[in-house]
């Protein structure tokens, strides 16, 4: 079934930015109908190589091969023309036109020259529909289907183009579980029609469950190329990594003391003035953290900016340590020592044009020795960081380099150390591995439990099962807004999917 | 193998460009790393094209860029100009130098305000209502002791400027009325007051010149001393040490005190300082305070320095002082230094293109005047096009490259 000749051969591709060997030498290659997935950290060096591939950059060193032949791309559109499809990790879509208009935007079908055919563009969409088995409504507007449906038109309008090759980058990180499992479906469909396909990923568990095939980047070189049938979760990230990775964490049971947390009856409205949070009451203890389990938008975002004082809660009590700190704000929330990881570290988390040392001294400036009388001491701010820097082994500068320049795993211990740094009584960690490699999820993860130990209260909003499962002394699922079961940590993924999606609560209604 | 690895070389690996660095991205990254050749290049190249224009004109733009430069009295730095010549220069530069001092101030204000993420388009305004308030003081309180008297005008006229464009910073904190629409309404409610107060019948209008629209002469003891020059013939004051002080103090504030690292949080990501517990709705009130208080004092500075008595005119021709003040914070891109230098620079355009200094056998003046807004213009729009010129500036390196790679082709072939 499978030809072994690769209809895409990258050779010795080296590629340099200045200070930095993004591709080193690079061999790669893609076998007609097969998906080979090409993994690594974040600035192994992945999309440099399929930046080259696709003609945006144009490597220093080596060559590329297309069905054996030797070709060179100026540009995007030249690689297009070659066959080449990439779907972008972020949409290429213009969301007030339709489905089908956004398909064949670019090569549209033509009728005297000049109109727009649309029944013909219809048509063909509809073809390419058809023959790849999609279910897109193609009259529909981009900005009115789901996320996974954009996704698909992505993938059309690659194979409206006759891509044979199509590039993923990181396709899965937008989705959410059942999309995902509905792309792989997709892809597998795609495989069988004779499309190869690079799936670009940092998760070891997608490559695994879709590849046919693995290339691990390091560093910007290939450290292998293995069939996916041969390979393990812990042999993958040992190459990712360049040394063995728990991918379990390691906790000693929980020895839960006073409590720190006290939620009571809360509820809170969103931007739109709906209700989003429905008394929902918990509590979290001195040493322990308590996990809240949920597919996204089901108030997870709302409640956590209400315990942190961004959102005013309509009613009900927020208690930390004793003090009623329902009606304050975050200023008021961190001087009564809670500690707060935001989902969106790029919004709320950093200043990216501030310098490192800034962005760790982002609460600590207004007050000695940071400061005094409304003076700011920098080199201190510096001083600061060297320190936080040192023990949350923050690389890739020093305090004045901006936090913008870091990788992702980088810039999140920038705000853990941050967070930590104050010694808060609570921590309130919303999704606090998102978009980072194995090497920074495990570090994370220890922080969070070592600051456990320490005695903290620690709350952990994720939208990642595994992250929750691993992670929580306790589990509370968030359905629509409301509480709807607590688990103890070995609840099962089925169980907790179950309560996830309401299945739980319809049970508990129907008992 | 695998244990010197991590260790070794850890920031190499970790800090490349990021995954996909972009166009923005990378532009980005190179500004923030040089940061001086853009503004530079951007000068040159709206240099260069009103030196197109000129050159459609049919007259030399070369010719007719010495002249300007010459207007602006910078010939005075070179110790060959003497006698007569010396002299006009000396008294160009001086003129150039009180030109200066309102485009700083005003320069500063627009930039303080950008750094709070606002854009404060009421430099008008707020200058006007500085140059009422500045030049009542100085009428009143004529008893007054000199230097008092001028710190008593100028701290009035800041607080003038500042109570005006904190009413906007006020509607933006509080209901979120976008401070671009308020500011222009601003200045427009500044410009008719004003023009009432000093006007026909108007409460500080000279009553003994009832058929002129000006306002009493200040008080002489209320008069910057002049360093250089003659004082009768508008000489340099003293406010240019004032405006290369605010200039300082512009730096300090924003470096040096927790109020100028919360305006630059805000100004970067208003979301992370709102969750780091920095007041943004505050910091857009007192930015735009302050901001207003630079305008404000740049007002007093002119009718102390060397105007001394209110013009309606100056009321209604006050735009293209603070309009100037935009492009010279635009192109000195917010930093003290760099506004230092636009303000030079278009002070040094403004009066070098006057029609009293232009030489006006090499380029006619009455021309002269809109070749500073069509270079002021182009400054304006190649700020806004900085990506443009990142492109030309590789664009450059690319062709040595292309030039370098034609002399190996033809062996291939």
């Amino acid at each position: 079934m499978e030809d072994a000749t690769p209809v895409l051969e990258l050779r010795g591709i080296t590629k340099r930015f200045p200070g930095v060997l993004a591709n080193d030498s690079v061999d790669f290659d893609l076998r007609r109908g097969e998906i080979h997935a090409l993994l690594g950290e974040n600035g192994a060096g992945k999309s440099t190589l399929m930046n080259i591939l696709y003609g945006l950059y144009r490597p220093d060193e080596g060559e590329i091969l297309l069905g054996g032949r030797h070709v060179s791309f100026s540009s995007a559109k030249e690689a297009i023309e070659a066959g080449i499809g990439m779907v972008h990790q972020h949409f290429m879509l213009i969301p007030v036109m339709t489905v089908a208009e956004n398909i064949v935007l670019g090569h549209e079908p033509v009728r005297n020259g000049v109109f727009l055919d649309e029944s013909a563009a219809r048509r063909r969409v509809e073809e390419v529909a058809r023959t790849f088995k999609f279910t897109v409504n193609p009259d529909a507007r981009v900005e009115e289907i789901t996320v996974g449906q954009q996704q698909r038109v992505e993938i059309m309008k690659a194979l409206y183009r006759n891509a044979g090759i199509l590039i993923l980058d990181e396709p899965t990180a937008v989705l959410t579980p059942q999309e995902a499992s509905d792309l792989f479906e997709i892809l597998r469909t795609l495989r069988r029609e004779g499309i190869s396909i690079i799936f670009i990923s940092h998760k070891l568990n997608e490559a695994l469950e879709i590849a046919d095939r693995i290339t691990v980047l390091r560093r910007g070189k290939v450290e292998e190329t293995v069939a996916a049938a041969d390979a393990t979760q812990q042999s993958l990230a040992r190459a990712m990594v360049g040394r063995d990775v728990l991918l379990r964490v390691e906790k000693r049971p929980p020895d839960p003391g006073e409590t720190l947390l006290a939620v009571e009856d809360l509820q809170v409205r969103d931007d739109r003035d709906l209700e989003t949070v429905h008394e929902m009451s918990f509590e979290v203890r001195a040493g322990e953290i308590v996990g809240i389990a949920g597919i996204d938008g089901n108030g997870q975002t709302e409640l956590i900016e209400a315990l942190v004082g961004l959102r005013r809660p309509t009613e009900g009590r927020i208690v930390v340590g004793g003090q009623d700190v329902t009606h304050d704000g975050p200023r008021d929330l961190i001087e009564a020592g809670v500690g707060h990881i935001p989902e969106d570290r790029h919004r709320r988390g950093l200043v990216l044009d501030f310098s490192i040392g800034e962005n760790l001294s982002l609460h600590a400036y207004r007050e000695p020795p940071e400061s005094r009388f409304g003076w700011l001491w920098p080199h201190r701010i510096v001083a600061r960081a060297r320190k936080l820097i040192l023990e949350f082994d923050i690389r890739g500068g020093g305090p004045q380099t901006l936090a913008g320049s870091l990788s992702g795993g980088n810039q999140q211990k920038v705000v853990v150390a941050r967070e930590i740094s104050t010694d808060p009584r609570v921590l309130v960690a919303a999704q606090p591995t998102r978009g980072l490699d194995v090497g920074a999820i495990e570090y994370v993860h220890r922080r969070l439990v070592e600051e456990r130990d320490a005695g903290k209260a620690v709350l952990l909003i994720s939208l990642e099962l595994d992250e929750i499962r691993s992670l929580s002394d306790r589990i509370l699922v968030i359905y629509e807004g409301r509480l709807v079961g607590e688990y103890g940590p070995q609840a099962s993924e089925e169980e907790l999917g179950l309560a996830m999606t309401g299945g739980a609560s319809q049970a508990a209604v129907r008992a | 193998m695998t244990e010197q690895a991590p260790q070794a070389e850890p920031p190499k690996p970790e800090s490349p460009v990021p995954p996909d660095p972009g166009f923005a991205a990378r532009f980005a990254l190179w500004q923030r790393a040089g940061g001086i050749v853009t503004p530079v290049v951007t000068a040159v190249f709206a240099f260069l094209v009103a030196g197109l224009v000129v050159l459609a004109t049919g007259h030399d733009p070369l010719q007719t860029y010495r002249a300007i430069f010459n207007g602006a009295g910078l010939n005075w730095l070179f110790p060959w100009v003497h006698g007569v010549a010396r002299q006009t220069a000396a008294f160009n530069l001086q003129e150039t130098g009180l030109l200066f001092i309102p485009l700083a101030l005003t320069g500063l204000a627009v930039a303080f305000a950008f750094r709070c993420g606002l854009f404060n388009i009421g430099g008008q305004g707020q200058y006007i209502v500085g140059i009422v308030t500045g030049t009542q003081m100085g009428v009143w309180f004529a008893s007054l002791p000199g230097p008092l008297h001028v710190a008593v005008a100028i701290v009035a006229a800041s607080i003038a400027g500042a109570v005006w464009s904190g009413i906007a910073g006020l509607l933006r904190a509080t209901v979120g009325a976008h401070e671009v629409i308020s500011t222009i309404m601003l200045n427009w409610i500044a410009i008719w007051v004003g023009s009432y107060l000093i006007g026909f019948g108007g409460p500080f209008q000279d009553p003994s010149q009832p058929g002129v629209p000006v306002s009493r002469q200040i008080a002489p003891n209320a008069h910057l001393h002049v360093f250089w020059g003659n004082p009768l013939l508008q000489g340099l004051d003293i406010g240019f040490f004032i405006a290369l002080a605010m200039i300082v103090l512009y730096w300090i504030v924003l470096r040096r005190t927790t109020l100028g690292f919360e305006v630059r949080a805000v100004g970067l990501n208003p979301d992370a300082a709102r969750g780091a517990g920095i007041g943004v709705a505050r910091n857009y009130f007192v930015a735009m305070a302050i901001s207003g208080g630079f305008a404000g004092m740049a007002g007093a500075l002119d009718i102390l320095g060397w105007q001394f008595r209110l013009d309606v005119t100056t009321i209604t021709t006050a735009s293209q002082i603070a309009f100037t003040g935009i492009a010279v914070a635009l192109l000195g891109r917010n930093t003290a230094i760099g506004t230092f230098f636009a303000a030079v620079l278009f002070a040094g355009l403004v009066n070098g293109t006057a029609s009293r200094n232009l030489d006006p056998t090499v380029f006619p003046p009455e021309l002269a005047g809109n070749l500073t807004r069509i270079i002021q213009g182009l400054v304006v729009l190649f700020v806004g096009a900085d990506l443009l010129i990142l492109y030309l500036w590789n664009l450059r390196r690319k062709v040595k490259r292309r030039r370098a790679v034609p002399t190996a082709a033809p062996v291939a072939d």
